[in-house]
């Protein structure tokens, strides 16, 4: 569990410390101006990124977790390491790349450059799908070599943590598909644009969860 | 800045007014409307689980009476009970319900910032109520496994509801935490992106305190419980190993290998032990907002309090093992989980002393809100303090699996939120319908269950002194058991049956309420938040009319030395009337 915790103390410390920065100097029974007491919110009014962060606070932990459980687990005794096929690594560089595509997309689209958003969209799409199908390929190779989910605890959790991963990518895509259609029906340039934003900020999130659990699954 | 954002929304707003029935009352976006359904589901499975309760004590108090309840159908009693009480009644009915309805109104905002989202909320908890109530109806009927469903047991052959039952439980829950997540990230964003103007975070009543660090705990724990479910579902479903070691069932091998089911203990508490404290501090931050308002008196060390809130939230993360103290532990472990099980003890007196110290020299006006909030503080003092008992690995060890702890958790997370429950409904109940409660009627309820709790469950203490152990169907020839503790348990089922009953004074004022109750004062209270200030009441949908409101003060300036009036709304303006001083305005 020391996993879980560690990365929830990093959380929950962040957390707090900014709650009592905001709470640290603050008289609350003396009343005063709105003026005064308004210019104290440190926040700009972006619900979307708010959420989105809360969201990937509640996917770290849901990870992290996980990867405690892991890192338990593979202490017992029937524990074999998992062969990793190696198609894993091509899948790896073309998630990498999803992510660069991602960037580039939305540095277009706050540069205001909105011709180009639908190559970067589609191009990034295309990418990410090939991911997921690479992923999929990646199970049936370990399939096909006589390596089933319940063939050992390693195993296991490599379906899983693929798996769980997968569906937060698939998650993504909706977003990216809602974002793909508006962009491509012309309307709302500024909807597009922060979808975009939002997205390019999972990506690299869902890009580092892969990296840990690729590398966790490597080095063990 | 945020508030012009928020104040651009507002003719986008305006016009989503829903318009048919089905928008307005079913298919709300409303969050007022889907406060309302949240609380309505949570208080409907609630009374089942309290059917299923009385049930337990039926066979506890006369055993072997009523040929309808067998050792299976006790055990899916034991386990529906828990479950429904802990996730289904208290975490849905204090955050989909109370925060629902509470933190736009306190807040000062039009509604959540996603409503769409809210809504998907509620119909996805409903969901997940529905697959939950289906498990009574499968083949085998709902699990037995325990609320905490230790595997192996849950899992194998010979516990009730192997076959469905498990399976339905887990993918209920799963399906609840999907709601509970999208709920509880409207109401995150909405504390953090759509307060009114001078709305600061030290400016927010503790109910919405309590709700925030609740919610922030329940987003943080939930995913411990899901992927604990997934685990458990593989394991079942199609044999993986995660939690189940290999073993050997009626001389079927059952084909797991090697897992850990201590991992599953591990997983769980890390969710169970937050989950205490999802249910407690929105409960603290409620009982603060009736015990100031009651009392005409500012809450004692307001910073205090919330800082008290912040810490307990972080300190639940790391206790969780001292529910796992009879699992076997290396003794550092449990010394280190026993330290820290203790010192969330000092933020936890802070608050009971300010809760107490609020009262000191107060004006009380003990109507039935009030009555309530003052019978928590007996309630969870009572269940806090054996909590240092149990605390402890030594004095767990022989105590864990009698009734000591039975009394123990029912004390302090179940009978005192509910309290505050019922507080809160009573206190809140003018501003949502609009009209008023019997008085009278609130007072016999109060006086019945708040005695009634107490006769069930402080024998319940000596019953596990006396070493009566707890998950029994029967007894059986225990000797070291003496007469009496049978005795005592009839007499506990007898109080038992009383309290339940009794809540049907409840819902007969509810329907008085609704039917004849009289016009309710727009605050009747004379209460400083803002909900209570609003142009409607009930609220319409918006909330504010054509203005959102400015706050220009904390919610707790009551009797104010040189004001008129014993309270000061937040929306006052600041040159209009002073400001109450720290500890002790009131004087």
């Amino acid at each position: 569990m020391e996993i879980g915790l560690i990365v929830l103390a990093i959380m929950l410390a962040t957390l707090l410390g900014w709650l009592l920065r905001q709470s640290f100097n603050a008289q609350p029974w003396i009343a005063e101006p709105v003026e005064e007491s308004a210019s104290q919110a440190p926040f700009n009014a972006r619900p979307k990124l708010v959420a989105l962060t809360a969201f990937l606070a509640v996917a770290t932990s849901f990870f992290a977790l996980i990867l405690s459980a892991y890192s338990l687990r593979m202490e017992l005794g029937d524990w074999i390491p998992l062969t990793e096929p190696q198609l894993l690594w091509f899948n790896t560089a073309v998630l990498v790349l999803a992510s660069v595509a991602f960037q580039w997309t939305r540095n277009v689209a706050v540069s205001g450059r909105a011709s180009q958003i639908k190559p970067g969209l589609l191009l990034t799409g295309i990418l990410t799908s090939a991911f997921l199908v690479g992923q999929l390929i990646a199970w049936q190779q370990l399939n096909a070599s006589g390596q089933y989910i319940t063939s050992n605890p390693s195993n296991a959790f490599f379906f899983l943590l693929t798996g769980v991963h997968g569906l937060h990518i698939l998650g993504g895509m909706y977003v990216w598909a809602r974002a793909t259609v508006r962009a491509f029906g012309g309307r709302d340039a500024a909807a597009v644009s922060h979808s975009v934003e939002l997205c390019t900020i999972y990506w690299h999130f869902l890009l580092l969860v892969w990296l840990i659990i690729f590398g966790l699954i490597l080095s063990t | 800045m945020g508030y012009v954002a928020i104040a651009d929304r507002d003719h986008e707003i305006e016009h989503h007014d829903p318009q048919t029935f089905i928008t307005k009352y079913v298919w709300s976006q409303d969050h007022k409307v889907i406060a309302i359904q949240y609380a309505g589901t949570a208080i409907f499975v609630g009374v089942i689980a309290l059917i299923l309760s009385a049930m337990m004590r039926l066979q506890l108090g006369f055993p072997d009476q009523f040929s309808f309840i067998n050792p299976e159908n006790y055990y899916q009693f034991i386990t529906m009970h828990g479950m429904i009480m802990v996730i289904y009644l208290l975490t849905a009915l204090f955050l989909g319900g109370f925060g629902n309805y509470l933190i736009p109104l306190m807040c000062g905002s039009r509604d959540m910032v996603f409503p769409y989202m809210n809504m998907l909320s509620y119909w996805v908890y409903l969901l997940s109520v529905i697959i939950l109530l289906i498990s009574f109806f499968v083949p085998g009927g709902s699990t037995g496994a325990g609320w905490t469903l230790y595997p192996p047991q849950a899992i194998m052959p010979g516990t009730p509801g192997v076959d469905w039952g498990i399976i339905l439980m887990l993918a209920s829950l799963a399906v609840f935490i999907v709601a509970f997540t999208m709920g509880g990230l409207n109401y995150v964003t909405t504390v953090l992106q759509a307060r009114c103007r001078g709305m600061t975070l030290m400016r927010m009543p503790l109910s919405v305190w309590g709700i925030f660090m609740a919610t922030i705990l329940g987003l943080l724990a939930f995913p411990a419980l899901l992927v604990s479910a997934i685990m458990m579902l593989l394991d079942k479903t199609i044999m993986t190993s995660f939690f189940m070691p290999a073993i050997s069932s009626m001389g079927v091998d059952s084909g797991h290998t090697g897992g850990s089911p201590i991992l599953f203990q591990h997983l769980f508490w890390f969710f169970g032990h937050p989950e205490v404290y999802i249910v407690a501090l929105p409960a603290f931050g409620i009982v603060s907002d009736l015990l100031s308002t009651h009392a005409r008196k500012n809450i004692f060390g307001y910073r205090m309090m919330v800082w008290a809130l912040i810490a307990i939230g972080g300190l639940s993360f790391i206790v969780w093992a001292h529910h796992m103290y009879v699992s076997g532990m290396n003794p550092y472990f449990g010394f280190f989980f026993a330290t820290t099980t203790l010192i969330i003890a000092v933020p936890t007196a802070i608050k009971v002393y300010n809760w107490v110290l609020t009262l000191w020299e107060g004006n009380i006006h003990l109507r039935v809100p009030m009555l309530f909030a003052i019978a928590f503080i007996f309630t969870f003092i009572h269940g806090g303090l054996t909590g240092l008992f149990l605390g402890n690995v030594t004095i767990d060890l022989p105590l864990s699996d009698t009734y000591f702890v039975v009394a123990h958790f029912h004390m302090v997370m179940g009978v005192s939120p509910i309290l505050v429950v019922f507080g809160a409904i009573y206190h809140w109940w003018p501003k949502i319908t609009g009209k008023m409660y019997n008085e009278t009627l609130g007072k016999w309820h109060f006086w019945m269950t708040f005695l009634g709790t107490y006769s069930i469950y402080l024998p319940m203490h000596y019953l596990g002194f006396a070493g009566v152990p707890r998950r029994y169907f029967a007894m059986g020839n225990t000797e070291f058991m003496p007469e009496s503790a049978q005795d005592l348990n009839a007499w506990i089922t007898m109080s038992a049956l009383f309290v339940a009953a009794t809540q049907v004074l409840f819902f007969i004022n509810v329907i008085w309420s609704l039917t004849r109750g009289p016009k309710a004062d727009p605050n009747p209270w004379d209460a400083t938040t803002l909900e209570w200030q609003t142009p409607d009441t009930p609220p319409k949908h918006g909330n504010w009319g054509h203005d959102l409101p400015e706050c220009h003060r904390w919610a707790y300036d009551y009797s104010v030395p040189g004001y008129e009036d014993d309270f000061i709304p937040q929306n006052v303006a600041a040159d209009v009337a002073p400001a109450g001083r720290d500890h002790g305005g009131a004087h």
